[in-house]
């Protein structure tokens, strides 16, 4: 009999591994502190694995950003499926060249002999203070590298689901969690299976306008769409969960309903996944819009430490409200 | 370790060997050069004239299992491993049949049916790889190998020390191999590096590092097999520094004039490839005649390769979509 269990998304991954692990024992997993005797990972979201499947399977790493990702490499060039966690996405940067010059090339440039499935994740996002190096989300920097698909689940049970896919992917795949989603509690069928990767998830059905977002922006799109009922807006809010490859169909049919789209993130505005977005909105929708695109994103300055500096650096639920009730003119 | 009496030694088939591997590098290395010259190909070219020893005592002792990682001065390390030639012309020529389809090029070629794993043109990163590789291996519970090659530039940047942290640590079936040709880029050896002998930095990664003549092949031979040996056996890796020239500057065209005119001189005067080819006559393992068939053969595989790779076609624009990933890219 399957059930459904309430558990926040460091369960949901941890189930995700378990089950990854058990299933196929290439499976394995390396990072910092990521052993039981080091706490099973920054956030604990690996802990019981290296109890359960071994040392030689979970192994903890030197604080060496290169080597950890290149070890990665290699195993899943020999037929291995590593996950490998980079403890916060800011420490990816000390290892883009592994990331992007290797593990999203290797197949191009091989002309397809070789192949790099390997999972990356990664832990980021404003909101407990962290400042300018330990919270930035990066997700347009690998959403514009072609080789590697970015994921960033909002919920537990997408946690679940997509981490599961990415293990299974034949390519490189980051997957991308999010300080303030990351706690929070959901449902989670007991026989949740894998979600597959590209596929958005329409929410909550509207007709006046669509909300595009996703990861912890999730949270304040949701929080922005009482107000916005109570001004009489009905919003279509889309999870889009992964970032690359994107699934525009579902962005594109949506709008086409609506006629009006706002893409939130928290990832910088200037030059963010947004602009992605809104120009392939703008592009294949334009006779059909009844106001330009709007977009929200992170302010253009490093993540800030102050609170009340923080709180102004994110889209809060006001600004999309205020956003969205801009585009009803 | 090659004074010693107990050091490992190649036999005069060994020798003979290895000098067709030199020998495969070396005309190889000239049919390249030669093309490129003619205008029939467009490719940066790094040749490796003059280190020849290096990856042919490594090609001769090395498994076809056993993989390797090189860099973009790397096609020497994968002609000394019998990478047939046909599909490397092809590559570097950028046709379909090349290795990689012509989508990697001179610097990026791969073979891993013969375990050419990677070549990266990247500074460093052929070890962090090599590390997974070795990993790997450790997993499957196999005898294989992994060699890094990697230039003395590379001991310089901070893959090479998380490299090698990390593989003493999980003691690691990796060879890190560096041909130490004096100059990275145009800058040379003493105004890059803090230290005189690139092999005591193993010190620091607790595990064993040896400077030694890279254009010798007895002391390539001695060190590699107890290297080899070592990483079989599960006792990890080992670093080696084999000290060698390269005649031809950083990359072809480049003119050398940072280099000490007498220094070149001298380096050339030793070219190690006459001088084992007059030892292996001198010590009676092969004659004139067999050594000049042997070259004469080499040279018919490599015209035919050549002609092979230069009339491959040239590759549909659809593989723009193709190995992106997986599954092919919509149009």
């Amino acid at each position: 009999m399957s059930g459904i269990q309430k558990m926040n998304g460091i369960q949901a991954i941890n189930a995700a591994m378990v089950e990854a692990m058990e299933a196929d024992p290439k499976v394995l997993v390396l990072g910092e502190d990521i052993a039981d005797p080091q706490g099973g990972g920054v956030t604990g979201t690996m802990r019981g694995l290296s109890t359960q499947f071994g040392e030689h399977r979970v192994r903890t790493t030197p604080i060496s950003e290169q080597a950890i990702i290149g070890a990665a490499i290699g195993a899943a060039m020999a037929g291995y499926k590593p996950v490998a966690e980079i403890m916060l996405m800011n420490f990816t940067t000390v290892a883009m060249d592994m990331i992007f010059n290797h593990a999203a090339k290797l197949r191009f440039m091989s002309g397809g002999q070789t192949s790099v499935p390997i999972t990356i994740r990664t832990l980021t996002g404003a909101g407990w203070q962290t400042a300018g190096q330990h919270s930035d989300h990066l997700e347009g920097w690998f959403a514009h590298s072609a080789g590697i698909k970015v994921v960033c689940p909002s919920n537990p049970a997408d946690m679940k689901g997509l981490l599961m896919s990415c293990i299974q992917d034949p390519d490189p795949c980051i997957f991308v969690e999010n300080g303030m989603t990351l706690f929070a509690p959901g449902d989670v069928a007991d026989d949740q299976g894998p979600i597959p990767l590209g596929k958005a998830n329409v929410m909550v059905e509207g007709s006046d306008l669509t909300i595009i977002s996703w990861s912890g922006q999730i949270l304040r799109c949701q929080m922005a769409l009482a107000g916005l009922a109570e001004a009489g807006i009905s919003a279509e809010l889309i999870d889009l969960r992964t970032i690359s490859p994107w699934d525009k169909e579902a962005v594109l049919a949506s709008v086409a309903k609506t006629g009006r789209a706002l893409v939130v993130h928290e990832a910088v505005r200037n030059f963010g996944p947004g602009a992605e977005i809104a120009s392939t909105i703008s592009e294949e929708l334009f006779g059909q819009l009844k106001a330009p695109v709007k977009r929200l994103g992170g302010a253009y300055c490093a993540v800030p430490f102050a609170k009340v500096l923080e709180d102004a650096f994110v889209p809060q639920p006001d600004d999309i409200i205020a956003a969205a009730k801009s585009l009803m003119g | 370790m090659a004074e010693q009496s107990n050091a490992p030694k190649p036999d005069g088939a060994a020798l003979v060997d290895i000098y067709r591997r030199m020998l495969r590098v070396e005309r190889n290395d000239d049919a390249i050069r030669k093309t490129i010259r003619r205008g029939r190909l467009t490719m940066p070219y790094y040749s490796a004239r003059g280190q020849e020893v290096i990856p042919a005592t490594i090609g001769h002792l090395l498994n076809d299992e056993d993989q390797i990682c090189t860099i973009y001065r790397g096609i020497q390390d994968m002609v000394a491993k019998d990478m047939p030639l046909r599909p490397l012309w092809a590559e570097i020529a950028g046709r379909v049949d090349g290795t990689c389809k012509g989508k990697g090029g001179p610097m990026h070629l791969t073979y891993p049916e013969m375990g050419i794993m990677v070549t990266t043109g990247i500074v460093g990163s052929s070890m962090p790889i090599a590390n997974g590789l070795g990993w790997a291996a450790q997993l499957d519970g196999s005898k294989r190998v992994v060699v890094a090659f990697f230039g003395d530039g590379a001991s310089n940047i901070g893959a090479f020390h998380e490299a090698l942290n990390l593989a003493s640590l999980w003691k690691l079936p990796v060879i890190f191999v560096c041909p130490n040709n004096g100059y990275g880029e145009h800058t040379s050896y003493n105004l890059a590096t803090s230290v005189d002998k690139i092999s005591t930095r193993a010190i620091s990664y607790n595990m064993p590092g040896f400077t030694l003549d890279g254009n010798d092949p007895d002391d390539m031979y001695a060190h590699m097999s107890v290297a080899i040996e070592r990483a079989r056996a599960g006792e990890g890796p080992t670093l080696l520094e084999c000290k060698t020239f390269r005649f031809l500057g950083h990359v072809l065209g480049d003119d050398d004039f940072y280099i000490p005119k007498e220094e070149k001189e001298a380096a050339i005067a030793k070219d190690p490839l006459p001088a084992l080819r007059a030892r292996l006559v001198a010590e009676g393992h092969a004659n004139e005649e067999q050594l000049s068939k042997m070259q004469a053969d080499l040279e018919a595989e490599i015209a035919d390769a050549e002609e092979f790779g230069m009339n491959s076609p040239l590759p549909s624009v659809d593989e723009l979509r193709r190995d992106v990933f997986a599954e092919e890219i919509a149009a």
